[in-house]
């Protein structure tokens, strides 16, 4: 019986490759070095799958023993017939080998493997695969199992319910079938943003915008990590290239030697960003004057900076974490559920300022002790495991709380009691009357009754963290010399990654002033001057017709346009000659806006061609 | 303008005024109310919509419709994109009504008429209304039969002012005097040449308009069938196989058709306009060489894409920077480029490689072996065009992906089609690892439109000829002299019109009076081969019988024939 498994996973495609490849390689050093993987796209038929299982197996072969046999392998890949039998035949020939002539140096790269290795078969799309082609390929491979081990592996992208619609119950009941879940693409998001972001000990960090782009591509164009970690080196790329003073971009120990040996260049560099000026701004004028003049003391304040900013970054890494642990427990999670959304908001602005993180504290104010207790003991576990310094009394005071919280527990209960009475009041008056009454004076009591121990010190512990936020949490462009870690031209990105390309054609017809600065292409919004472009001109005319556009009208329209530009002394005399170049200049512009996709010629009338664009654009 | 006032003055006068003038004033009248309330503006639209219903024209009634439409929304004044005229509502609603024929040379009418200055987007969305302005301002005392006729003339295919203009340009017509009364009767005369298209026009408008309910309701309810209604005209529009345009051709205009030469030739002699602008644009382009080479290092691609050919752009990026690399340049646009030319120039001339290959997988997996073995070979590979029609298929575009995705492999690629950005999708993406840069040069397209079938170009058939006589020559003496009999055949009929081609029977016939073959399977074996080659087309009549003809111009034929005669 063949053994199989399945792996479901989610939408997203271009990652599935990455998976598969690290699957297998996984698999091929810890169980196995007999791996096939096969795509439905290759395997049309029986045969084509047989041809491609074997010239994958085959190649493994090669690789696991070296050179000796190349030559036979060569001929057989060519030679061999696609069976069972010769697949068989190969398989006891490779597993009996080690046996039989043990050079050591293979034993000890085999003895990883099992006595007799599985021959591990994955399907990367399982729903793309004939149902022919693989009911024939299970129930041939299932009469074999004895001398082949074989473990099928599917991947499928719908519900594990497919196997069942795909595959008959003859076939299925071959299978013994186990079925494993694959991580989602969000999660993988959060490991890469976790490590990679939320470390203090990764200097180059992304702007809120930057972040905010990258993320939306992932949410709302692809699911794929590997675009994100394509937008991630990009941004590297950038920052590097068109940042002067990201050299000071590294570990904090390197970053202070080249402060050390800057030139008078960098310096100029560093004086130049906007937020050592605020700096500068907001010093005494002699220290001012230094700054501004002399380099030794330039760079002097800018190692000081620099380890500033490292500090700030533990220290903010810590509370954002910590932040995290209450906001992810709060209904409706009005800073967001991930620790990218927290940290989104975050790097855009003063946090406290926000409304939603006002709503957050009142719902923090209103958490009950057991998730506060529980809550207060992770932070405490954050706050010890960071690296920060300034954290000590931190830790003190939140353990403080914990025991104060404990303290409480006796309390609770007189609290009990007086509820409990209250209770028993209401219960022993039926009377209508007295009952309102009485329930209004609850009501009374409750809102003026003094705050019970337990929410005065919940008060405080949310004030605490307030109060750790307001310290700690202060947006990233506030603080000096940010411009040297921050990439912050989140418009680059979506140039390069999320391109309009039909957007740019269209702004470039419409309104080419945008890209020649020509007095005499300026225009309002929207329209066009007649001196514009041939190709606008003539795409401007095309907009004004339906489904068919018949060439001689658009010509003439042209020429209109054409001569009515030149003005009245484009004289009858060199008519002919320029009604010449006017017919080729419309060609031109005709066949360019063929080539660009606009038009088509048609058959249906002559001399006409077909809209190919309605509507807008 | 005060509203009772106004009001007053347009009740009176509704029995007399012409429709235009009614519109005209309904027009500021709107223009000036969505300036200033929402809410006022809806009752404005009710109390016009009220005064109109006894005004039967139907087309007066659609306009006013559609503007106060555009109006409310008020989609011509904010629009997010800046896009302006082209994405806003009211264009599309206004798609293919009867007006629409017309609009294309009103609109370059008024454009010749502005020179030098800018057309405001409203004018542009209802051309015909600003083109009457300045009649209406002087007719608005003449009698109703010239209004009439010049409605007309809005509506006619080609206005006679933009006939006559083409033929002989003429100072005079260029001032405002075309617009005198004078002129109408020309137009009237004019108007009779086309009215077989007029009155094809006028019937589906009336029907339109009948069908369209008469405007209602509020504004929001308006506002949700927008979606709606741009749906349904699209395949309205779509459906209907009535084409409303002018049935002029080419050839009545009496133009020879301009070939390839000649076209090039005048071209050159007419200035590129705005050269300093676009070398500037150009320059700028240039100074992102560097970090391009940069990102193809680091194992991105690049695309670029924008208006203009970005021939010359990538051609300088190979001559600056390419020099010491290998690299391929692939000309994306040449009608005879395939994948398998693109796979054989790398192995054979890059890897040095000889020997062929099954299939361009395998051909794909060798190079791919090659350049994972040798980590010290690199190439560049430049494609101009990646959108071509040759390069758009399915194979071939995985093909290119998976090279592309190789780290020692440099592609940089040019697109030009608005549609090219959907030839992939997130597997090839992924594998092309693109980087987009907008590159707009407002070159024009030389050589990429030198091979495009343009309607207006005549084809030379050089190219035809040459491949003729290619085929021809390895062929068999017999062989030969089938296609020469073919061709005399074809030649013979040149002028008839009916003429379908040579059938199989008779040309079997033809042959073997000649000696060429000697039984009917020789000569079908034989025309299989012509097949291949593109030689011959083969179509099925309607009485079941094959028909044999040569997909070559008359002309092109001859000048075969003649050199077949040169070489016997």
């Amino acid at each position: 019986m063949a053994s199989d498994q399945i792996r479901n996973k989610g939408v997203n495609v271009t990652d599935h490759d990455l998976t598969f490849r690290s699957l297998s390689e996984v698999l091929q050093n810890n169980i196995t070095p007999y791996i096939a993987l096969l795509e439905a796209k290759d395997c049309p038929g029986i045969k084509n799958l047989m041809q491609k299982l074997m010239g994958q197996l085959m190649n493994c072969y090669i690789d696991v023993d070296s050179s000796e046999d190349e030559d036979y392998v060569q001929v057989s890949h060519n030679r061999i017939r696609c069976s069972m039998t010769s697949l068989i035949n190969w398989y006891e020939h490779v597993t009996k080998k080690p046996d039989s002539e043990t050079p050591s140096k293979k034993r000890t790269s085999s003895s990883r493997h099992w006595q007799s290795p599985p021959v591990v078969v994955v399907f990367k799309d399982m729903e793309s695969f004939s149902t022919k082609v693989l009911q024939d390929f299970i129930v041939i491979s299932s009469q074999h199992i004895h001398e082949l081990p074989l473990v099928l592996i599917f991947g499928i992208a719908t519900s594990p319910m497919i196997i069942h619609s795909l595959l008959p119950h003859f076939v299925s009941s071959l299978l013994c079938i186990e079925l494993f879940q694959s991580l989602s693409c969000k999660d993988h998001l959060s490991t890469i943003i976790d490590k990679l972001l939320l470390r203090a000990s990764f200097p180059f960090k992304l702007g809120e915008k930057v972040l905010q782009v990258l993320i939306n591509i992932f949410l709302y164009h692809d699911f794929s990590v590997q675009n994100f970690i394509k937008g991630f080196q990009l941004c590297i790329v950038e920052h590097f290239c068109s940042q002067p003073v990201s050299v000071l971009c590294c570990q904090l120990v390197d970053a202070k030697k080249r402060a050390d040996s800057l030139s008078h260049d960098q310096c100029e560099n560093i004086r130049k960003l906007p937020s050592f000026r605020r700096y500068v701004e907001s010093q005494v004028s002699e220290k001012q004057i230094a700054l501004l003049t002399v380099d030794t003391y330039l760079k002097e304040i800018t190692q000081k900076l620099l380890e500033d900013l490292h500090v700030y970054h533990e220290n903010y890494l810590s509370v954002l974490r910590c932040l995290h642990v209450f906001t992810s427990f709060l209904p409706k999670y009005p800073l967001g559920k991930q620790i990218r959304e927290l940290y989104c908001a975050c790097l855009e602005n003063q946090v406290w300022e926000t409304e939603e993180y006002e709503s957050s504290l009142q719902l923090a104010r209103m958490l009950n002790k057991s998730d506060l207790v529980t809550m207060l003991q992770q932070c405490v576990e954050i706050f010890v495991s960071s690296s920060g310094k300034e954290f000590d009394n931190t830790v003190e005071k939140l353990k403080e709380f914990l025991t104060q919280f404990q303290k409480l527990e006796e309390e609770a209960f007189q609290e009990q009691d007086v509820s409990v009475s209250s209770q028993k009041e209401l219960q022993k008056k039926t009377d209508l009357y007295h009952l309102q009454k009485t329930l209004l004076e609850l009501k009374e009591s409750r809102r003026s009754k003094k705050l019970t121990k337990f929410e005065m010190l919940r008060f405080e512990v949310v004030d605490y963290i307030d109060s750790l936020v307001r310290n700690y949490l202060v947006p990233a462009n506030h603080k000096t010399l940010h411009e040297i870690m921050y990439f912050n031209t989140a418009s680059v990105l979506r140039e390069h990654l999320n391109a309009a390309p039909r957007i740019a054609l269209h702004t470039a017809l419409n309104n080419p002033y945008r890209y020649l600065k020509n007095q005499a292409l300026k225009s309002d919004e929207g329209s066009i001057s007649n001196k514009a472009p041939d190709i606008c001109i003539v795409y401007k005319l095309h907009l004004e017709c339906g489904r068919l556009i018949n060439l001689v009208d658009w010509l003439e329209a042209f020429s209109t346009v054409v001569m009515g530009a030149e003005g009245p002394n484009a004289d009858a005399a060199s008519s002919d000659q320029v009604d010449d170049i006017i017919h080729a200049r419309f060609i031109r512009a005709v066949s360019e806006l063929e080539l660009l996709g606009f038009i088509k010629p048609s058959k249906q009338k002559t001399d006409h061609v077909a809209r190919l664009t309605w509507g807008g654009c | 303008m005060s509203r009772p006032g106004g009001q007053g003055r347009d009740a009176l006068e509704v029995k007399f005024v012409p429709d235009e003038e009614v519109l005209k004033h309904i027009a500021e009248y709107t223009g000036m109310k969505v300036q200033k309330n929402k809410t006022q503006l809806v009752g404005s639209v009710k109390r016009f919509v009220k005064k109109l219903e006894n005004i039967s024209d139907d087309e007066a009634q659609e306009i006013l419709e559609e503007k106060n439409y555009v109006a409310a929304l008020g989609l011509c004044t904010q629009d997010p994109m800046g896009n302006g005229s082209s994405v806003s509502g009211g264009e599309v609603y206004s798609f293919q009504t009867p007006k629409r024929s017309s609009k294309m040379a009103e609109l370059a009418s008024e454009l010749a008429q502005t020179p030098g200055q800018s057309v405001a987007p409203d004018h542009s969305k209802c051309p015909d209304k600003t083109a009457k302005a300045p009649q209406n301002n002087k007719h608005t005392s003449s009698d109703k039969v010239l209004q009439r006729n010049k409605k007309k003339e809005i509506v006619s295919t080609t206005p006679y002012r933009l006939r006559k203009r083409l033929t002989a340009p003429d100072p005079y017509l260029e001032s405002e005097s075309e617009y005198s009364a004078s002129c109408s009767e020309e137009d009237e005369e004019d108007q009779k040449e086309v009215s077989t298209v007029l009155s094809g026009q006028e019937t589906p408008a009336k029907t339109k308009a009948a069908s369209t309910p008469p405007p209602r309701n509020t504004l929001a309810k308006k506002n949700k069938n927008k979606m709606g209604n741009l749906v349904e005209e699209y395949f309205e529009a779509h459906s209907s196989s009535k084409v409303l345009t002018s049935d002029r051709t080419l050839q009545k205009l009496r133009k020879r058709r301009l070939n390839q030469q000649t076209l090039h030739d005048l071209l050159k002699k007419a200035p590129l306009a705005y050269a300093a602008e676009i070398k500037e644009l150009n320059q700028q382009h240039e100074r992102l060489f560097s970090k391009w080479m940069l990102q193809l290092h680091l194992g991105f691609n690049i695309v670029l894409y924008g208006l203009g050919s970005k021939r010359d752009l990538l051609e300088k990026f190979r001559t600056s920077v390419l020099q010491e690399s290998v690299h391929l340049v692939v000309n994306g646009y040449f009608p005879s480029i395939t994948l398998r030319s693109i796979l054989n120039s790398i192995t054979e001339d890059v890897l040095n490689h000889i020997g062929t290959f099954r299939s361009p997988p395998d051909q794909l997996e060798f190079i791919i072996k090659k350049f994972k073995e040798d980590s010290s070979l690199e190439l560049y590979v430049l494609i101009h065009n990646l959108d071509s029609q040759m390069l758009r298929g399915e194979r071939s575009q995985q093909i290119l992906a998976q090279l592309s995705s190789l780290p020692s492999i440099y592609l940089i690629a040019s697109i030009d089609h608005i549609n090219a950005p959907l030839l992939w999708d997130q597997a090839k993406l992924s594998l092309y690892n693109w980087l987009w840069y907008e590159t707009t040069t407002f070159s024009p397209y030389v050589e990429e439109t030198s091979y495009e079938n343009s309607l207006l170009v005549q084809q030379s058939g050089s190219l035809a000829l040459s491949s003729l006589t290619h085929v021809l020559r390895s062929l068999t003496l017999n062989a030969r002299g089938i296609f020469r009999l073919l061709a005399q055949y074809q030649l013979k009929n040149k002028d008839n019109p009916s003429y379908a081609g040579l059938s199989f029977q008779d040309f079997y016939q033809q042959c073997r009076e000649a000696f060429l073959v000697n039984s009917d399977l020789t000569l079908r074996a034989q025309l299989t081969e012509f097949r291949d080659h593109k030689l011959i087309r083969t179509k099925r009549g309607a009485d079941g019988v094959e028909y044999l003809l040569i997909p070559v111009d008359d002309s092109t034929l001859a000048d075969f024939l003649e050199k077949e005669d040169e070489d016997i």
